[in-house]
């Protein structure tokens, strides 16, 4: 392996000869650099895609900052290198290094990898592959680092459970602390890597993928998940913060242009509006939300470490927020003067949103978005995500009329039951809200429509549903694209290739892995890059295995079917997941749960936390001593057992 | 009040683009709280103006950015905030107030001069200058907006010479429309620009 040293000289010869070679220098403002011989535990931290990106990534930037608090841990960074400098270190056999010291990763003993979403994966087997680390875990001895990996994607591992060696489910900041123990406390004496495995699986919210065995049907479902280890905890529940922690205020501040120029502080985690679709609003439940003082004091430090001109305020709706009116007022009377932008995204479709945006002055170049999903009243409701249209026009008046001229709506084409009618709603929405600008300021009213397409997610209502066949995207996508034009329109769609792909990985099981193995080594690679996203790459990789993408796809789930992601709990009841999937058939919403609690699963599970966190930290009902809410099946069920 | 800084842009800061270190200015200024001036309108910018760009990978002695501030501060107050606001790669030279009256600093740049490192001595270098200096016009090739335009390099050339095997100094025009690119001479003396390093030792202003 090549030294720290090797690796500076050769960059010298390769970094004036690529494009943007900011990005593999580090050196920027705020990052850490430790003594590395005298640190006990040596962490990697990976986003398995470029610099642009990977700074932008919350997640990785929190346990960078945690890890590096401890005085017996180091943590530094790597990314993907973009393909010409990929050629430029294969070529130079420079292997992926981390940018603070340029060690190798190979000399790191944990490499903590982020997968928020499933098309990383083969961009993940190529940073160990350039990392000269084995891709397959059963391949890696007590000589390796420990491959670990979380995020969002990670609540269905299963197609990435050969290479990964354990995986986080759930929230890290207290996860890691508990990783980095157990390799601290094997590492003082020898070990093999099963006794760490095993030591590692006996943490709340970590899933060894090899301690336990898929069994399959012969028709090829899911049949059960065995477990190799007695003491392997089944099922493995997420884990959760029971407080989100102090914010991150001390971030790195890029040299070179990223993707969002901006730091961002949580406000909010989780969400009770229950859009049935959104894996985001199961996965991350309780509600916890921070102060308002803790939020002012963090963009206060924030501009002190990081200077920069722009703050996101993020959770997953902002309007829900308890004391948005308050935070906000208090952004504006504090930093009004400091020429800061404030950014507050999603937004719920109402006036008051306008007025929020107004207050924090956060420049109008960007235009105003917002997310109504669907276009009529029948699929707002199976998507549980119930606003008017006359409340949408109106809100667009306002936003009009108070200085944007940009307006962009987000919709989801293939969600369950949708038909042409309902995406020429689409159109006509769109068309009705920028005639709506036009009186107000003319011609210079614009609308730009977003229309992704929806993939059902595992732990969601719609974990059960078809996704739409490409001929289905497509024929939608004409559509819009033959009627959603003229004067101030815009559309932006996905190609329904890539939306295929992530539909194969996000209810795959683990016989994808392979798959996902033979993608990568016929070139699959950058999959999120519409110029890399390589079609045939993937559909050759399944042929090679023996396996039918529709399979993964296209098949309508029985009800009673289990999935190869159940042993993941989110803790949410699969009868409350059925249920709610029952009313998004008969077009029945359900309402915030903030109003009323519909027992999804999250208080019994966390009773103790709730208990010990009383108050407004969480949107919750409170526990009392001795007493977890409980609800007859026969209540949550009136649709399957027919009552 | 209006500053002149003058820094030094260190190995760190290499592959910053003039742009991004706009940007990066831009942070540092807020990070020291200083009171920055900005621009009117929708979307204001700070009011800061960069001197002559300096090409991705050379480093530099002597870059120079002009600053408005909205109230007059004392010189040794904006030294002592901003120094531990300043990012690895920015190294503060000099601090004055300037005239508010004086033009642009873009148009007081007269010329540049580029000290190089080569990685490997060259025992033809000198002869090579020599040779180059005694043509009296060098007609070479570069880009402007998409296509590529002759130009004669000769004239840029103010002065050119040797230190040694493996250094050179080089004198080159800055005025608008009239720039020398060090790498451009280089490659005119059949060198790599990408075995050499590059710094920006000078830049010379009007009346100066």
């Amino acid at each position: 392996m090549l030294t720290p040293k090797e690796i500076q000289s050769r960059l010298g010869r390769v970094l004036p000869t690529v494009q943007k070679p900011g990005r593999y220098t580090g050196g920027e403002l705020n990052q850490v650099v430790k003594d590395w011989d005298s640190i006990a535990t040596k962490v990697a931290l990976v986003f398995p895609d470029i610099y642009d990106l990977g700074m932008s990534n919350l997640g990785l930037a929190i346990l960078y900052d945690l890890l590096n608090q401890r005085e017996d841990v180091l943590a530094e960074r790597a990314y993907v290198p973009w393909t010409d400098m990929e050629a430029a270190m294969r070529r130079e056999e420079i292997p992926l290094y981390s940018l603070e010291t340029k060690h190798p990763l190979a000399d790191f003993d944990i490499i903590g990898i982020s997968l928020p979403y499933e098309t990383l994966y083969t961009s993940t087997l190529n940073a160990l592959d350039l990392a000269g680390i084995p891709l397959f875990s059963a391949e890696r001895g007590s000589e390796h680092p420990l491959v670990i990996a979380g995020g969002h994607s990670t609540f269905n591992p299963e197609p990435m459970h050969a290479h990964i060696d354990a995986f986080v489910i759930g929230e890290g900041e207290g996860a890691i602390q508990e990783i980095v123990d157990i390799v601290q406390t094997l590492k003082r004496g020898t070990f093999e890597r099963p006794e760490l495995l095993q030591a590692l699986s006996r943490i709340w919210g970590v899933y060894v993928p090899s301690l336990y065995e898929a069994h399959y049907h012969e028709d090829g479902t899911f049949a059960s998940i065995e477990k190799l280890d007695p003491e392997a905890p089944l099922p493995i529940d997420k884990r959760i913060e029971a407080a989100l922690p102090p914010p991150t205020t001390r971030f790195i501040v890029p040299y070179v242009d990223t993707v969002h120029n901006r730091a961002p502080i949580e406000i909010m985690r989780g969400c009770t509006r229950g859009c049935r679709f959104c894996h985001a609003g199961m996965i991350t439940r309780p509600v916890r939300e921070r102060t308002v003082d803790e939020v002012l004091e963090a963009i206060e430090e924030t501009i002190r470490h990081t200077g920069f001109e722009e703050i996101g305020l993020l959770s997953l709706s902002s309007s829900d927020y308890t004391h948005v009116v308050e935070l906000v007022e208090r952004v504006h009377e504090r930093f009004g003067e400091e020429h800061l932008s404030v950014s507050l995204p999603s937004l719920r479709i109402e006036s008051v949103s306008v007025n929020l945006m107004d207050a924090l002055k956060g420049g109008r170049k960007g235009g105003f978005t917002l997310a109504p999903e669907a276009a009529t009243e029948k699929m707002r409701k199976i998507i549980n995500k119930p606003v008017s249209t006359e409340q949408l026009l109106e809100t667009a008046r306002e936003i009009y009329s108070r200085g944007w001229t940009t307006i962009k709506l987000y919709f989801m084409i293939g969600h369950p039951s949708e038909t042409l009618e309902d995406v020429q709603a689409i159109v006509d929405l769109c068309k009705a809200v920028v005639a709506e600008g036009r009186k107000v300021i003319g011609g210079r009213a614009k609308l730009t429509a977003g229309v992704s397409t929806f993939v059902p997610k595992p732990h969601t209502p719609f974990q059960w549903v078809p996704c739409d066949s490409i001929e289905q995207i497509k024929a939608k996508q004409d559509l819009l694209k033959e009627e959603l034009r003229g004067r101030g329109l815009k559309l932006n769609w996905n190609n329904p290739y890539e939306t295929q792909l992530e539909a194969w990985l996000s209810r795959g099981d683990r016989r994808m892995a392979e798959v996902v193995y033979q993608a990568w080594k016929n070139g699959a690679k950058f999959d999120a890059w519409g110029e890399h996203f390589n079609y045939k790459a993937w559909t050759d990789a399944f042929e090679t295995v023996g396996l039918d993408p529709a399979f993964y796809t296209h098949r309508h789930r029985p009800l009673d079917e289990v999935f190869p992601w159940e042993h993941l709990s989110t803790t949410l009841r699969k009868k409350f997941l059925t249920q709610d999937y029952m009313w998004s058939l008969e077009g029945r919403i359900r309402i915030d749960c903030r109003e009323q609690c519909f027992a999804c699963g999250i208080l019994p599970a966390f009773a103790g936390l709730r208990r010990e966190n009383p108050g407004d930290v969480w949107q919750c009902p409170e526990v009392s001593q001795g007493r977890v809410i409980s609800i007859k099946d026969e209540d949550l069920l009136p649709v399957i057992s027919g009552q | 009040m209006r500053l002149k800084i003058t820094f030094a842009k260190t190995e760190a800061m290499r592959y910053t683009s003039h742009l991004d270190l706009q940007r990066t200015w831009e942070r540092t200024l807020r990070r020291a709280r200083l009171p920055l001036a900005y621009s009117q309108g929708f979307n204001p910018h700070p009011k800061i103006n960069l001197g002559a760009a300096l090409p991705l990978g050379f480093t530099s002695q002597d870059e120079m950015i002009e600053v408005w501030l909205e109230e007059q501060v004392p010189l040794k107050e904006i030294e002592s905030t901003l120094t531990p606001a300043l990012p690895p790669g920015i190294k503060i030279q000099v601090i004055q107030e300037s005239e508010l009256r004086v033009p642009k600093l873009q148009t007081l740049i007269q010329s540049t001069i580029y000290a190089v490192e080569l990685s490997h001595p060259l025992p033809a270098l000198s002869d090579r200058i020599g040779k180059l200096l005694s043509q009296s016009s060098i007609i070479r090739q570069r880009r402007v907006k998409k296509k590529l335009r002759e130009y004669d390099l000769r004239p840029l050339i103010l002065d050119l010479h040797s230190e040694g095997e493996d250094k050179l100094q080089m004198h080159l025009s800055a005025l608008p429309g009239a720039t020398g690119r060090p790498d451009e001479v280089l490659k005119a003396l059949d060198i790599d620009p990408l075995t050499a390093h590059i710094h920006r030792s000078e830049i010379i202003l009007k009346g100066t």
